[in-house]
């Protein structure tokens, strides 16, 4: 294909396209997108049509109209008659439920989708894959005698196995409970970022788009509200009023400057300035990717003095946006990061907020999220 | 074997214990029984299928028609057999015509008729279990590029292979108990049609015959079992597999 040569000028290579209308009875799926992330998030509450959105895109639901093309071939357009069926659109699916099949052993599970790949796409080596999911040693299990945790880890190797141009995934983790949802969110991380096949992950989760997305695409009642890169699109309140307001937040790269093991605190560094949190153990210089709430900003026109709260970063309001009658999204610029802080209508005509102005973003420790303090790069540690 | 067993040798076989007219009803009863199932084994599967899964023109009538040898009386599934089979039948003469096929009075009209009559058993046993096949992980097969036919092959069949053995019974019964159809089809001629049940009644209709008719009881008692045995064993070999 020419895709290198476009590549070579500057080109970049489209990973999802989507224009698509379709009707489920009484509800409406209107969803037009793209997106070139390595893993794109498909958020909304239940109900805004995310997983019938993924049943076209695997080709488990025929839409009425529409296209899509994944890495530029045509999927589906009904406009020129194309469909392809499910088998041919070398698409893998992660479903919420593991959906092994009970009559097959894991390994046997795992090569399933492998013997209908045709020989020369598949280029996934078994092994390495098994040792990246950790599951060498469940290879001789039957799939009812696996933990929730370790039936997701076998049906996403076995979906690798057939070497997908893309890799959706349904909500894999919701059915867990919290402590196998960190023992697979490591793994989620190591093929966004060694795998190189580009993931399509439903969540209604803050904390799981934030921790893992590059880009996110929020729907709401079928509709696409806001699709964009992960920290464009997380840090603004208003598109996630349906979860409260209370879970926006702009996202911050920082690395590991310093532990402050006097204290039980590590020091980050991000772009305006250092992030004091509590302990995390990773260690120096290795990247961690943070969530500051818009509901834990406040802001204040000087510098603080005298207050508990140890992070402080000056920066510009680059923006003023109405959320609702009485709250407002503040977006600062804080040396090149976007944070955002949620204040009230009234503080914002009492201070005389307005874009251009200095002030200070003032960031409790304890506002850090915990589950948003995982690593982006397994591969790093 | 039931040519050896016609030889009457009686040697490696015990018994003095049934004739052996006795012996060779209960062979034939044993292949046409076993032919019978082999043979409706595939029509079942596929007729089981098109039922549960797709809907075509015609379908309800199919539904009745597989049906009907349940809620018909035997002997008129049988006499239907002779009007369409035999020789003079149209399709019996169609067969004898072109392929030299006769069914009429040959053990092969038997096998036919005790698996038409035991047809509706097994598509509806093979239906039971594929109701309850998740589609879930037929989708997730496809999704994983097997196309249709190998979802069948490699997903669907094996998770209702309990359902399968379980017809399978229910259709080597059905053939080993048949009576009415077979006797109207293709009468009761020792040695090529007779067998244990038209051999019970051909006992049963001579004075002295209640020994052989009881020897054939106990024959046709313990076959059953052993069949019912056999499927249970297999069904609990599948079952493991799949459930535990």
């Amino acid at each position: 294909m020419d895709g290198a040569a476009r590549q070579a000028k500057g080109y970049r290579l489209m990973i999802l396209d989507v224009d698509l209308h379709h009707r489920q009875g009484s509800f409406t799926l209107e969803a037009r997108f793209q997106s070139d992330g390595r893993l794109t998030a498909l958020f909304g509450p239940s109900g805004s049509g995310k997983t019938t959105l993924v049943n076209i895109i695997g080709g488990l639901v025929r839409p009425d109209a529409g296209r899509i093309s994944v890495k530029e071939r045509i999927l589906i357009d009904t406009a020129q008659n194309i469909f392809v069926p499910r088998h041919r659109r070398r698409i893998g699916y992660v479903f919420q439920e593991a959906r092994l099949f009970p009559h097959l052993n894991v390994r046997q599970n795992l090569l399933f989708g492998r013997f209908f790949t045709p020989r020369r796409e598949r280029v996934s080596s078994f092994d390495a894959i098994v040792e990246m999911l950790g599951i060498a040693h469940l290879l001789n299990r039957w799939p009812t005698t696996l933990s929730g945790g370790e039936r997701q880890r076998v049906a996403i190797g076995r979906a690798l196995l057939t070497d997908p141009q893309l890799l959706l995934m349904d909500e894999p983790l919701a059915s867990l409970d919290e402590d196998r949802k960190t023992e697979i969110y490591p793994y989620i991380e190591r093929l966004r970022d060694e795998a190189g096949v580009p993931m399509v992950l439903v969540s209604h989760s803050v904390a799981e788009v934030a921790r893992l997305a590059t880009s996110v695409v929020v729907l709401n009642d079928g509709r696409v509200t806001a699709s964009g890169p992960a920290s464009e699109i997380l840090r603004h309140t208003r598109f996630f009023q349906h979860m409260g307001p209370a879970e926006a937040g702009a996202l911050i790269e920082t690395r590991v400057l310093r532990h402050d093991d006097a204290y039980g605190l590590t020091v980050l560094q991000a772009a305006a300035g250092a992030l004091t949190v509590s302990r995390v153990d990773l260690p120096l210089g290795a990247p961690v990717r943070v969530r500051l709430r818009a509901r834990d900003i406040m802001l204040s026109l000087a510098p603080p003095d005298g207050m508990s709260a140890l992070n402080v970063l000056p920066g510009t309001i680059t923006a003023i946006e109405p959320v609702d009658a009485s709250s407002m999204d503040v977006t600062l610029d804080c040396g090149g990061d976007g944070i955002v802080a949620s204040v009230t209508r009234k503080s914002v005509e009492r201070l005389g907020l307005k874009v251009g102005l200095p002030v200070h973003a003032i960031i409790k420790s304890v506002a850090f999220d915990r589950e948003a303090l995982g690593s982006p790069r397994m591969g790093n540690m | 074997m039931d040519a050896y067993l016609r030889q009457g040798d009686r040697s490696v076989l015990v018994t003095d214990w049934l004739s052996p007219e006795e012996w060779t009803a209960v062979g034939l009863s044993l292949k046409v029984a076993l032919v019978a199932m082999a043979a409706s084994l595939i029509p079942g599967i596929a007729i089981a299928y098109a039922l549960e899964r797709s809907r075509f023109w015609g379908r309800q009538v199919l539904d009745v028609l597989v049906h009907l040898p349940l809620v018909l009386p035997p002997v008129v599934v049988g006499y239907t057999l002779l009007l369409g089979f035999g020789r003079r039948g149209p399709i019996g003469s169609f067969l004898a015509e072109h392929f030299g096929i006769v069914l009429s009075f040959r053990w092969t009209g038997a096998a036919l008729a005790c698996a038409i009559m035991g047809f509706p058993l097994l598509v509806r046993a093979i239906r039971l279990s594929l109701e309850t096949v998740d589609r879930k992980l037929e989708d997730a097969a496809g999704t994983l590029g097997a196309h249709p036919v190998w979802v069948f092959l490699f997903v669907t069949l094996p998770l209702i292979l309990p359902g399968i053995i379980a017809g399978m019974v229910l259709s080597f019964a059905k053939a080993m108990g048949e009576f009415g159809a077979t006797i109207t089809f293709v009468s009761n001629i020792p040695g090529e049609t007779q067998t244990i049940p038209s051999a019970i009644y051909t006992f049963t209709q001579v004075p002295g015959g209640e020994g052989g008719a009881l020897r054939l009881t106990l024959v046709s008692v313990v076959i059953s079992i052993a069949a019912l045995w056999a499927s249970e064993w297999m069904a609990r070999r599948v079952r493991r597999k799949v459930i535990a």
